[in-house]
């Protein structure tokens, strides 16, 4: 191949990557928070995701360094009783939003690396399913918080 | 026929005046806005160690208005998020909540043991309880109360999820059932059928 070929191919490449932004770059997160329990009991996770794009995206789970497992999990309540199943993924669909909030989707922290407390902020790395992932800041409510809070 | 002895009719007078006086106890009906289970469920009753370590059965809390729940504290969304809503409801209730409790009864004993439960219960209310204790005696307990619960399969680290159901049993300061509630239900209307209990049932 020609040495100008190749600049060509490799510029055509970059302008593809540019225009073809990743889901990350099309998410806005808002509303992050978890609740703090006692000891060493797993936390639940919640966020407000927002999709500006024209495609789907799928948040495939998350990753921190303050908790060693994260897991996306769904609660559910049939015939009068709760259950809790992990799921492979949440879609957040073109220009819409995905909640997730006590009772629904969350995400499951477990074995924390160190003692979080309410009022701390813990920083979780959100992967999509392109491989694309998004830094969010989540506030450590009290173990008796309803919501994200102010 | 022989007739009753005068000593035996008045025992026979007593007998149905006390009865009349249950069937008030139990047909005292209250306008209640949730599910009411007056008269169609069993007294409040069970044999479990509470979250002080101390043995403690259904008589111990007569005088309080209770609300029961299962539950288990490795459940990190709906569990807490009942107990943080029966938190809202005892701040709404204000000084009334004195003469509440929360008692939340662990359907995973393995784990709950009282310290956990301690710290669990006091992260959500001064006036949640929290309950475990022999694997049958919960169990007997919540079939009382035709409530259910299974342990899922082991994860791949030994960690474990308990379904259960998601009711919540209100009993008067007698310890009679009166009301089924459900996670689904509305706040103020819990509220509202707390009120007539503790307003009702403990005149002071």
């Amino acid at each position: 191949m020609k040495p100008q070929a190749l600049l060509f191919l490799v510029t055509g490449l970059l302008l593809t990557g540019a225009a073809q932004a990743t889901e990350a770059e099309h998410v806005r997160a808002s509303h992050a928070w978890l609740r703090v329990l006692p000891g060493e009991l797993p936390a639940g996770a919640y966020v407000t995701l927002e999709n500006s794009g024209d495609q789907p995206v799928a948040l495939k789970g998350a990753s921190s360094d303050a908790y060693a497992d994260v897991m996306l999990h769904q609660s559910s309540s049939e015939g009068g009783m709760s259950r809790m199943a992990m799921v492979d993924s949440v879609t957040v669909p073109a220009h819409g939003t995905a909640t997730l909030a006590p009772a629904g989707y969350h995400l499951m922290l477990m074995k924390s690396t160190h003692p979080v407390k309410p009022g701390d902020t813990v920083r979780m790395n959100l992967k999509f399913a392109d491989g694309s992932t998004l830094v969010t800041d989540f506030v450590a409510r009290p173990a008796n918080a309803v919501d994200a809070g102010s | 026929m022989k007739l009753l002895h005068p000593k035996h009719l008045a025992l026979l007078f007593l007998l149905l005046a006390l009865g009349t006086l249950v069937g008030c106890h139990r047909d005292e009906k209250l306008p209640f806005r949730l599910t009411d289970v007056s008269g169609h469920m069993p007294d409040l009753d069970f044999k479990l160690t509470d979250d002080h370590g101390k043995p403690v059965t259904g008589t111990d809390y007569r005088g309080k208005v209770v609300v029961l729940y299962f539950g288990y504290t490795h459940c990190p969304d709906v569990c807490p998020l009942t107990m943080a809503q029966l938190h809202v409801v005892m701040q709404r209730l204000g000084p009334l909540a004195d003469k509440a409790r929360i008692l939340f009864v662990s359907v995973d004993p393995t784990r709950d043991t009282p310290p956990v439960m301690h710290a669990y219960v006091n992260a959500f209310d001064p006036r949640a309880v929290g309950l475990t204790g022999d694997p049958r005696d919960i169990e007997a307990l919540s079939k009382r109360y035709r409530s259910a619960y299974t342990r899922e399969p082991d994860g791949k680290d030994g960690n474990y999820e308990v379904s259960h159901s998601s009711a919540m049993y209100v009993f008067d300061s007698k310890g009679a059932a009166r009301v089924l509630a459900t996670p689904a239900d509305s706040q103020d209307d819990l509220v509202h059928d707390l009120h007539l209990l503790l307003d009702n049932g403990n005149p002071s």
